[in-house]
């Protein structure tokens, strides 16, 4: 069973498909908001898995081995990290933006939002 | 003699066009009256039931498609997304399948590219670290990017949700701030001795791991990023603990963007710098020291400390906005 042995990338898809629905399916901005963090939290967690070597160290330089069979592989790390640094940016700027929308509308509610919105604008 | 023509001719015209005016007004009211003169009662009557039946079909339609049509339309949307999630998760898993073995080394993401950076990467960049050797030195132009998203962020979330003059009159939040100038937050304790001794011991434990975790990200796991998130919770903690008069001490707005403007500056001059030699072919003045060595690994260590500055007066700038609404 191969969704067995790759369990991390299995686990990675279910834990985006958990956020994805959440996001959709709730109203609440904030439960929005966490959905869509699952979904990244997902992502780095599938690109991590990406870069692991069974029986291999972290790649940091131990005692002077430089063989590529001693480490596992450097880059989906550093991808991670720009990752990690992007989504604390876009959440913040989304509860900002949730923020402002409630001292508006009184309501966290997208559909009332809306609602109110549409009045506005009439 | 010639103003008094003038005025009499101008009398004349105007006198005119106000006869004008009078007839067509006259001759709309002329036909006004023959329209109801030409109806009967009965004929108005029905006219006007008419005109009432539409409009009570037009509120039935409208209450309709306002209660059934949402609720149809909020039924279709769900039973969408769960049919969008359920294929979403059968085609990943499938894909899934597909991928090579979990810790395989015959994974194609293992190519030369890898291999490179973990052979000759302690030669070429002098950090034992290879990850931070990659993005402070090979990848540095995409640091510095995030560096600035950072920075964007920070300033939008300012821009949102910053308190002004004005902002007592439209947020609840701010009228409390507004109503209870001495109070630090409304809904949080002030004072509170468990926290603050707690504070007096735990902050600089904190601050000090912080620096260890920045100071030595060319040497073990860590860097510029996870040592300034350290960092940052650190003067977060104090400024729970002993509120923002304190804190202002030492940290206010000007401070953020003087220290955050200063480090994202060196850090661009810095990789302009190593950029100008690498593309010259000019062999670069800064050592690169000996490996595993704080100080080595040329201007990794100083990038390190850009971001770590950047990292810490952001989170601590995202707290203060939220809570309070300034710095």
């Amino acid at each position: 069973m191969q969704l067995l042995v790759n369990y991390e990338e299995t686990a990675a898809i279910i834990l985006f498909c958990i956020g994805f629905s959440t996001m959709m399916l709730h109203k609440n901005l904030i439960k929005k908001i966490i959905g869509m963090d699952m979904m990244d939290a997902a992502i780095f967690l599938f690109l991590a898995s990406q870069g692991y070597i069974e029986g291999r160290k972290a790649p940091i330089v131990a005692g002077g081995v430089q063989s590529v069979e001693a480490y596992i592989n450097p880059i989906p790390a550093g991808l991670v990290l720009t990752g990690i640094v992007v989504s604390v940016s876009v959440t913040a700027l989304m509860l900002a933006l949730a923020v402002r929308l409630y001292y508006r509308y009184h309501t966290l509610n997208l559909d009332e939002i809306i609602a109110l919105a549409g009045k506005e604008e009439v | 003699m010639k103003s008094k023509m003038m005025n009499k001719l101008s009398e004349w015209l105007t006198d005119e066009a106000s006869a004008l005016e009078r007839e067509m007004e006259a001759s709309q009211e002329r036909a006004a009256d023959e329209d109801e003169a030409a109806l009967t009662p009965a004929e108005i009557r029905w006219a006007q039931e008419e005109k009432e039946e539409e409009e009570r079909i037009a509120r039935r339609l409208n209450e309709w498609t306002d209660e059934t049509g949402t609720k149809i339309s909020r039924t279709l949307y769900s039973i969408l997304c769960l049919v969008i999630c359920l294929t979403l998760i059968v085609l990943l898993l499938y894909t899934v399948t597909e991928l090579p073995s979990f810790g395989s080394p015959d994974h194609p993401i293992n190519n030369e590219v890898s291999a490179r950076y973990i052979e000759k990467g302690l030669q070429e960049t002098g950090a034992v670290n290879i990850v931070t050797g990659m993005i402070l030195d090979y990848r540095a132009f995409d640091t510095l990017g995030e560096s600035s998203v950072l920075f964007t962020a920070a300033m939008v979330v300012l821009f949102l949700l910053r308190k002004d003059k004005e902002s007592h009159k439209y947020s609840p939040l701010a009228k409390v701030m507004h109503d209870n100038p001495h109070s630090d937050t409304y809904y949080e304790p002030k004072n509170d001795i468990i926290l603050q001794k707690t504070a007096f011991v735990l902050v600089p434990i904190v601050l000090l791991t912080g620096v260890y975790v920045v100071l030595n990200g060319h040497l073990s796991p860590g860097g510029g990023f996870s040592g300034g998130a350290i960092m940052g919770a650190g003067l977060i903690l104090y400024v729970i603990a002993f509120g923002f008069a304190k804190m202002r001490r030492f940290f206010t707005y000007k401070t953020y963007q003087f220290v955050v403007l200063i480090a994202l500056l060196t850090y661009a001059c810095s990789k302009c710098y190593s950029f100008f030699t690498g593309a010259n072919h000019i062999p670069s003045v800064i050592p690169l020291g000996t490996p595993g060595a704080i100080l080595s690994s040329g201007l990794i260590l100083v990038l390190n400390i850009c971001v770590g500055f950047v990292v810490t007066c952001t989170m601590y700038c995202f707290y203060a906005v939220f809570r309070k609404g300034e710095l």
